[in-house]
């Protein structure tokens, strides 16, 4: 067991606050919904967990599959803006804007 | 010219005037209009386009354009934007969505004068191994209906297994061209990360979403591959390189392999017994071909399922975030503040299977647990990533099962999410390597195909596509269709 490891005791893992998760993730699950993912939720965990066997000690991250870093590209003009096209499928605008619902009253 | 022709074929008839690209295109969206009913493997039909573009290409033809490609009906997996066309990357969320410009692989394509004839089914957002996930409902296998066609580019196999297209573009983020390929009896690769341009492709996990093609076997896979393939400056993820053999293999049709290779065995993935004696059966013929076996160990590959899912469910968490009901896609009716906005069209918009994973990845990545998992999932990924590279110091390319089964029943694994992610065992390890793959029909279990999958270092696909033609010049199982007997 590497030291980073959580402790995945069963107290720690039916703790799992799917609301909470859900708010963080923007998604509204409903009180019906929100058992079964929990269930479903502490299975995949468990699964994931048995990763943590696994010693990564001295061993660096690899973020890249061929460990290499993402290309930086010149600073040009390459394209000019066209809202009335990008914005065809927008739900709501006006005037090149988003319309949401007010957050400011 | 019958429905299970190759593209090579029909690129062949073309050229000698047995019929034009109008009328190959007609041959295939009628037999889509036929069995589409019964496989849902099409979301999207572009008659009107198609023919349009293939009367433009029989044109060209005319004026002397003889490109081996120009004139070729196929399909696009629903995952790559389509400017004007429908793409809904299998999801209630983007069920509206008309993309405003096209990905690369489809302009690469187009220019090529190759005629998209629709947009194929798939697991929403590329998250499932049975395309029993889409908003537009499950795909059937076209070797039994009461089966799943493997996914998530389970559509385009399908297609292809059925004879509605002779090739079709897919994704594979962690086996999604190779298992429904072995799944469908069909030839699926998996390129190198970095080949092929992920520029209008919809992002599910960015560090391992590679596009490939599925074909009926591995010249029109290379025919196909050299086409989608190629620096794109629009990705900076994309491969500065442009190797010659592609052109040529379009051009003339892939080389012999003209030498005798070491190829590997990872003992890892020959543990269960139960499904082998078609592998078995490979390895026979591989040898009488002048290549040597020898057994390997790859030691992380159980560690690959979990370190794949927290990567990728983590990517995808970060990806998914941008519908969120403003710009472009769903939007719930009569929303009562922003948060409700965001919160009922995501929870409206999106399957069981992407919330999960959404989930999953906002845990991982939650305050206290990002050391613990993503960035120890990273360590292992270098782990697996070593364990390839130290294989490929002794052996040219890797042998492996594709898929631990044949195709499952309809909903046999829908209730068990961790069954169902077991599914990517074999393929996982390689997309978290990065490295190029290509799933080969090799026999039948119980009627129904199996896949074996060869593996090669970094760009090394050139090699995957000469091992596989001469392995389908001395067998059949390529040629096998829906309906023969097995």
């Amino acid at each position: 067991m590497s030291q980073d490891a959580p402790d995945h005791s069963n107290h720690e893992r039916n703790s799992v606050d799917v609301n909470h998760l859900a708010g963080l993730a923007r998604l509204a699950i409903g009180n019906d919904a929100s058992t079964q993912i929990a269930t479903d939720l502490h299975a995949i965990i468990e699964m994931i967990n048995t990763m943590q066997a696994v010693d990564t000690q001295g061993v660096e991250p690899l973020s890249h599959p061929l460990d290499s870093t993402a290309r930086l590209r010149c600073d040009e003009v390459t394209e000019s803006p066209n809202p009335t096209h990008f914005q065809s499928g927008a739900p709501s605008t006006v005037d090149q804007y988003y319309l949401v619902p007010r957050v400011v009253e | 010219m019958n429905e299970f022709s190759s593209l090579r074929e029909m690129s062949a008839g073309l050229d000698r005037g047995d019929f034009s690209s109008v009328e190959l295109t007609q041959a295939h969206l009628d037999r889509i209009q036929q069995a589409n009913a019964a496989l849902n493997c099409f979301i999207t039909i572009n008659a009107e386009s198609a023919l349009a573009a293939a009367a433009q290409a029989d044109e060209q033809r005319a004026q002397g354009n003889k490109s081996p490609t120009l004139g070729l009906p196929f399909a696009h997996k629903d995952i790559f934007c389509t400017q004007g066309i429908l793409t809904t990357a299998g999801s209630k969320m983007l069920s509206n969505f008309v993309a405003p410009y096209d990905a690369t692989v489809v302009s690469n394509m187009a220019a090529a004068g190759m005629i998209s004839v629709g947009k194929t089914n798939m697991d929403e957002f590329a998250m499932g191994s049975s395309n029993e996930n889409s908003f537009f409902g499950p795909v059937s296998n076209p070797w039994d209906h009461g089966r799943v066609p493997g996914g998530s580019s389970g559509g385009s196999a399908a297609a292809v297994a059925a004879g509605l297209v002779a090739g079709a573009t897919g994704t594979d983020t962690g086996g999604s061209i190779r298992q429904p390929a072995a799944l469908c009896g069909i030839t699926g690769l998996k390129p190198t990360y970095g080949r092929v341009s992920r520029y209008g492709m919809i992002a599910f996990a960015s560090s391992l979403d590679q596009a490939g093609p599925m074909t009926r076997d591995a010249e029109d896979a290379a025919l196909m591959f050299g086409v989608m393939a190629g620096f794109d400056p629009k990705d900076s993820t994309s491969a500065e390189r442009r190797d010659a053999w592609l052109d040529t293999t379009v051009a003339n049709g892939i080389a012999a392999l003209d030498r005798p290779l070491t190829i590997g065995l990872p003992s890892e993935y020959f543990t269960d017994n139960s499904n082998l004696s078609d592998i078995d059966a490979a390895k026979t013929v591989l040898q009488k071909l002048g290549h040597k076996l020898v057994e390997v160990s790859l030691p992380h590959t159980q560690a690959a399922i979990p370190v794949y899912y927290v990567l990728a469910s983590a990517e995808a968490s970060t990806n998914l975030s941008r519908y969120d009901g403003v710009r472009f896609g769903h939007r719930c009716d009569d929303p009562q503040s922003l948060q409700d906005l965001y919160e009922r069209s995501r929870e409206e918009g999106f399957g069981e299977e992407v919330k999960r994973r959404i989930l999953t990845g906002t845990y991982t990545l939650s305050v206290g647990y990002f050391d613990a998992y993503y960035l120890k999932a990273q360590k292992i990924r270098r782990l697996i990533s070593e364990d390839f590279q130290q294989a490929f110091t002794k052996v040219d390319v890797l042998l492996a099962p594709t898929s631990p089964t044949p195709a499952f029943k309809k909903n046999q694994l829908t209730d068990d999410h961790v069954a169902m992610y077991q599914q990517d065992l074999y393929t996982v390890p390689t997309s978290l390597a990065g490295l190029p793959a290509i799933s080969l029909p090799c026999g039948f279990c119980d009627g129904l195909p199996m896949g074996m999958q060869l593996i090669a270092p970094a760009f090394g696909e050139e090699l995957l596509l000469q091992l596989a033609a001469q392995y389908q010049g001395k067998t059949d199982w390529h040629l096998r269709r829906p309906g023969d007997s097995a």
